[in-house]
């Protein structure tokens, strides 16, 4: 390990040798711009602060055909840095536009078997013991495209139903200790005030696990597209269940089999059956620079940073493959390493300028570890789509292209 | 000078909370006075209160008073699904699902997940055109449409005859063809205790009995 470093910093430092010459010149050219030459714009200009100008081509893009609100739009991986998705970037998933509430007429009701239904305001719930936690959400359909073959070109459209915030809220024991639970309860319905009225059915082991109701995200009031007022968060499990506009949790000694866990949401295997209740996210992680659609300038020092995650716990290791997967080496784990939370990986890579292929492999503490899609598939079959956590690869040309291929 | 007993125990609470949540529980469970439990938040409702959203149908609930059949859905399905799904439920490919046909598809290379050959219990079919259909008017449709409308799903798919009346009785007796389709995962019945006992020991506290 430290061998490799060194001598990876020494033909960095060669590297470096070899393109001094150019710096210099450039930096020969530097002139005093407008900028620094006249006051900036006034303060509160933008009451609410917006990216830079410059950064425009980062947003949400989206390969949904028309249709009344339906659809669901990705988050630009490859230009987000850290652990934390901006609120306005987080992706999305409607399946009836998104509702504009008004939270002085919004209630969560819980009821079902519990020992007193219990209607609770916004005010309600913002007097209840608060706690705050990081956690990934990735829509279980993320890079279902990829599953048999290479579809899409860049990681925003491969892996783009990912995002991380943190979320503020309620515990779900705190709210149903003020309710009380039935002996025989095991389920809850989690249900949204959307024109969809999205509804999933949620073991109450988890639900007095780590649910929380959450009313923000990311230190602001959730987003609209984000369920704005109410979210309910389920770490770990696949987005559709951390339902949005939360209005009502109904408890029951039975799944309640909506659409979303029957006609939807579940996984065909080979024979013809389908797995229903696959919940938890699998181990998974993606370069995101390179990534698809990148362009390498020249050969050299390049930096490789990546996402994993998962939705049994915290990562434990990334081991990274800058040659198709023949070696794999440790990548540094970088800032915050939290339990189903994004983390970030970084390994700095001297590309020699011949074609070769990328790859990240996560491995989490309870033990799973990131599989190649030949595994997966040869284990579930072609027709899974739902939760492919497979390993992905990026191909690079001599010309320094970064495309998608399937391995 | 009356020592004002709620007064002492809010404020005990309080200072409490501020410390340590779990030492606010205890304190609600240790002060449990009706008085106290009465500033707890949120509000006591009663099930009839909440008949307007309570409206989710699943095979083990009890389901709306209502009855239609093919006949009158067909109308029904013309007018406000077929614009979307089709004539005859062949839906729009990639945009708006296919609701009927694909019964042998399942274990193909080209699946088709429709009513007829993917969805595994009637109600759950009742339960999503109620809640979310038709898509530019959800919820609209009155009880008797929705059975209607509902019946010619699974007309259209050669579930039930063309006479046949659907109603919150009849619809348990249809067999839907992929009714054993489906797997459950492993870790979905997991539960050991009793929720009472996981939320105590979660909370550190005791429920009301």
């Amino acid at each position: 390990m430290t061998l490799n470093r060194r001598k990876l910093l020494t033909r960095t430092v060669l590297f470096s040798t070899l393109f001094q010459k150019n710096k210099t010149s450039e930096a020969a050219d530097l002139d005093i711009p407008s900028w620094t030459r006249e006051p900036g714009a006034p303060i509160l200009k933008k009451p609410y602060g917006k990216p830079s100008s410059f950064e425009k081509d980062v947003v949400r893009r989206t390969f949904t055909k028309m249709r009344g609100g339906q659809g669901s739009t990705l988050t630009p991986l490859a230009s987000l840095h850290g652990i934390i998705t901006p609120g306005g970037l987080h992706f999305e998933r409607h399946h009836a536009g998104v509702p504009d509430i008004d939270p002085a007429q919004h209630a969560l009701i819980v009821h079902g078997l519990v020992d007193q239904p219990m209607r609770f305001s916004l005010d309600d719930l913002h007097r209840l013991p608060s706690v705050s936690r990081l956690c990934f959400i990735e829509c279980s359909g993320n890079t279902g495209t990829e599953w048999t073959k290479a579809t899409r070109t860049d990681v925003q459209s491969t892996h783009g139903l990912l995002s991380c915030s943190e979320w503020t809220g309620v515990p779900l024991p705190y709210i149903l200790a003020e309710t009380g639970i039935k002996a025989d309860a095991r389920w809850i319905l989690a249900e949204g005030a959307d024109g969809a009225a999205m509804s999933r059915s949620i073991p109450l082991a988890k639900g007095l696990d780590d649910v929380i109701v959450a009313y923000a995200q990311n230190g602001e009031a959730l987003r609209p597209e984000q369920g704005y007022p109410l979210r309910l968060i389920c770490p770990g499990y696949e987005g559709n269940m951390n339902i949005k506009w939360l209005r009502r949790l109904k408890l029951g000694q039975y799944p309640f089999y909506t659409r979303e866990e029957t006609s939807k949401y579940t996984d065909l295997l080979p024979d013809g059956k389908a797995r229903q209740f696959s919940f938890t996210m699998g181990v998974k992680s993606v370069i995101v620079r390179p990534s698809g659609g990148m362009k390498l300038s020249s050969p050299g020092l390049q930096e490789i940073n990546g996402l994993a995650w998962s939705g049994h716990g915290k990562i434990t290791k990334v081991h990274v493959s800058t040659d198709g997967g023949k070696q794999w080496t440790p990548a540094r784990l970088d800032g915050l390493v939290l339990d189903k939370c994004l983390t970030r990986f970084t390994l700095p890579w001297v590309w020699n300028g011949q074609k070769t292929i990328l790859q990240s492999k996560a491995y989490d503490e309870a033990g799973n570890v990131q599989e190649t899609r030949q595994v997966l598939r040869a284990r579930y079959g072609d027709n899974l789509y739902y939760h492919n956590n497979g390993i992905q690869s990026w191909l690079v040309s001599e010309s320094g292209d970064v495309s998608n291929v399937f391995i | 000078m009356a020592f004002n007993l709620g007064w002492f125990l809010n404020r005990a609470m309080c200072q409490m909370y501020s410390y340590n949540i779990y030492a606010f529980f205890i304190a609600i469970f240790i002060f449990s006075e009706p008085c106290l439990a009465a500033q707890c938040p949120g509000t006591s409702i009663s099930e009839n209160d909440i008949s307007r959203w309570n409206i989710d149908i699943s095979k083990n609930s009890p389901l709306p008073s209502g009855s239609g059949t093919p006949l009158m859905g067909k109308k029904i399905y013309l007018e406000k699904c077929a614009a979307c799904h089709g004539e005859t439920g062949e839906g729009m490919m990639g945009i708006y699902p296919a609701l009927s046909g694909g019964i042998g598809s399942l274990a193909t290379t080209t699946p088709l997940r429709t009513v007829g050959s993917f969805w595994p219990y009637p109600e759950s079919v009742l339960d999503y055109v109620r809640r979310a259909m038709p898509l530019n008017a959800p919820q609209s449709l009155n009880t008797d449409d929705l059975y209607s409308v509902v019946s010619y799903l699974f007309y259209m798919n050669h579930i039930i005859p063309q006479e046949f009346s659907l109603n919150e009785k009849t619809i348990h007796s249809i067999k839907m063809p992929n009714k054993d389709g489906f797997i459950n995962e492993k870790e979905v019945n997991r539960n050991k205790n009793t929720p009472r006992d996981e939320l105590r020991s979660r909370l550190g506290i005791c429920l009301h009995p």
